[in-house]
């Protein structure tokens, strides 16, 4: 009897130390990414990253001011396909699918989206987009960046819309307001912080998607904001000069996966504080 | 949304259609456009899913006529020389990587989820949760970039060790002899697991927590330890989500790119060794794409890129499955 006490005490224990471990392992790595981004990238800084063009192969030189542009356009560019859509599929579920068997169909099919490789969803943008237009183009990779962030708008908008009470809504019905004006003015300004969580949990899932524009936008050595031609950006920056031989290129690499972490993690920050104000009804 | 709401709604319903005065049906034919522009984005999403495949299998189309299914899937040859392609040492190398990290990750990922769970005292659970979902936030290029020029040269330093000690068994130990490169199958499995850890511990977490306090108390009660706890009670009870929480981190291995293109070393011969480079289905689409100058190359590049789906739709689509069925019993789903 003392032995098998013994036994599950030790087991026990030692569950709990391996248990830590794990979580130390978890963490280590995190702090580990986070630490060499901060030091490569901050020796990365210099003014010419937001002022210069991207320099040829092998000269001297910094600037990533046409990337960081296109990025930015790429990003803009999805939010306006992403958003509407997004939000207005999940209104769908939420107003008027309810837990109908089409809806729940829906919300099935756009679970299985959420988890989508974005590989897959460039090489669909490059089918759609780029095979009929016969070249790469930025407004090929917003459609893929923006298919990829649909999927969270969509559950989030159902998931926050379904927390808003009935009784907002019947007030409004009460007093003779149609579908959409209760819909337009009370569910989603009663759910507007859940929503914006949606977008911002969106756009930080999007900004450093290197697959999808590999097939779409892209690259380009100079600056341009024409999205029907292929845009510099960020992501692809960062894989073209990393696998470079040149010092300079390696740097400005790290120095923009800096800034790309920075605005992801400060996204993320800012979702999660908006998530705090969502107010649960009992 | 509960009866009651359904009820109201529907009741209400037919007194908005009706158009009798000027100033209603103004907002009706809103309220009709705003109904249909909701059914137009519902019908976006889910037809976004069917869409990518019908697209992706129509640009594969020349090259699924020239090699068929069976021949394409068994071939080792890829050589855009001669134009023969063959998909299976980028199949082995995607199914090979993606076991590693599952093999690496899945246990870390359980310790994690019952440490935050059950063992973790109250005040260190919060940042501890949120440190692991803030790895999931960090963009796949980033561990790429850290993977090639930071871990693959620590790794480069062990990778020595590795030969003389685990290499030298028997029977397995040819798994683990080859040149101390850093880069290679088992480094992209290593990066693979870090990247998928937040996805299954997060959602091993979240089902962890629905567990009915009164099972748990009342286990605690008959004298169990914590571990017997976890793994007689909880983990029976959320199993079926549990997996479910795994193949999601499984349809991200098998889909993953840029952090596999960085440090798999990108070889199209197949190697014993996961110490040797080798190449994924990813990491070939990412590499080669660009330079796919024939009709046939791209078209066999994309067939690729549609056997990755077919596999990785039906580890999401048990995913979802299984995730939700334990939701479903609860009522909430994590």
């Amino acid at each position: 009897m003392k032995g098998v006490l013994a036994r599950r005490r030790i087991v026990d224990v030692a569950s709990k130390i391996l248990m830590g471990l794990a979580t130390a392992v978890g963490v280590f790595f995190l702090f580990w990414i986070l630490w060499t981004t901060l030091r490569f990238g901050i020796a990365g800084m210099h003014w010419d990253l937001f002022t210069k063009d991207t320099p040829p192969p092998g000269t001297d030189g910094f600037g990533l001011r046409n990337a960081f542009v296109g990025s930015l356009s790429l990003l803009m560019v999805s939010v306006l396909i992403g958003v509407p859509i997004g939000l207005m599929g999940g209104t769908w579920l939420a107003e008027y699918g309810f837990h109908s068997r089409t809806a729940n169909a829906v919300r099935f099919i756009n679970d299985i989206m959420l988890s989508a490789p974005s590989i897959e969803i460039g090489l669909f943008a490059y089918a759609i987009l780029v095979a009929p237009m016969g070249h790469f183009s930025a407004i090929a990779g917003s459609v893929a960046l923006a298919v990829l962030m649909i999927p969270i708008i969509v559950r989030t908008t159902d998931e926050m819309l379904g927390l808003v009470g009935g009784d907002m809504r019947e007030a409004a019905i009460a007093l003779g307001a149609p579908n959409w004006i209760v819909i337009t003015k009370v569910t989603w300004k009663a759910a507007r912080a859940g929503i914006l969580t949606g977008v911002l949990i969106g756009l930080a899932r999007i900004t450093g998607e290197t697959a999808p524009l590999l097939f779409t936008a892209l690259n380009n050595q100079f600056f341009s904001t024409n999205l029907f031609r292929p845009i510099a950006n960020i992501p692809v920056v960062i894989f073209q000069f990393a696998l470079s031989p040149y010092a300079n290129w390696q740097q400005m690499a790290w120095a923009a996966a800096f800034i790309t972490v920075l605005f992801v993690l400060v996204l993320s920050l800012v979702a999660r504080w908006f998530l705090g104000k969502v107010q649960v009804p009992k | 949304m509960s009866d009651l709401d359904i009820a109201v709604r529907i009741e209400t319903q037919p007194m908005s259609e009706e158009p009798r005065s000027a100033g209603r049906s103004r907002y009706l034919s809103a309220d009709f456009l705003f109904h249909k522009a909701a059914v137009f984005a519902a019908i976006v999403v889910a037809g976004a899913l069917f869409a990518t495949v019908i697209a992706i299998t129509y640009d594969s189309w020349t090259s699924i006529q020239t090699f068929g299914v069976w021949r394409f899937l068994a071939s080792s040859e890829w050589n855009p020389v001669t134009q023969t392609f063959g998909a299976f040492p980028f199949i082995v190398g995607t199914l090979v990587s993606s076991a590693i990290s599952m093999i690496l990750a899945v246990p870390i990922s359980f310790g994690i989820a019952v440490f935050i769970a059950e063992v973790a005292p109250t005040w260190i659970k919060r940042p501890i949760a949120g440190a692991i979902e803030l790895l999931a936030a960090i963009p796949s290029i980033v561990y790429g970039l850290w993977g090639l020029l930071v871990f693959a040269p620590a790794f480069a330093m062990v990778e020595p060790w590795i030969n003389d000690h685990i290499g030298s068994i028997p029977g397995i130990g040819v798994l683990f002899q080859g040149p101390p490169m850093g880069i290679g199958m088992l480094t992209a499995g290593i990066v693979l697991a870090i990247m998928v850890l937040p996805y299954t511990s997060s959602i091993m977490r979240d089902v962890f927590l629905i567990v009915p306090s009164s099972l748990r108390e009342s286990a605690y009660a008959m004298g169990a330890t914590t571990w017997e706890v976890a793994w007689n009670v909880v983990l029976p009870y959320t199993r079926s989500a549990v997996i479910g929480g795994v193949f999601l981190g499984l349809g991200r291995a098998l889909g993953e790119t840029m952090a596999v293109t960085f440090v798999i070393g990108n070889s199209n011969t197949l190697s014993p060794s996961l110490l040797m480079p080798s190449a994924t289905i990813p990491s070939v689409l990412a590499n080669e794409f660009t330079e796919a100058t024939t009709k046939l190359y791209l078209s066999s590049l994309i067939y690729l890129g549609l056997i990755l789906i077919a596999v990785t739709l039906v580890v999401r689509f048990l995913a979802v499955l299984l995730i939700r069925r334990l939701g479903r019993r609860e009522g909430a789903v994590a």
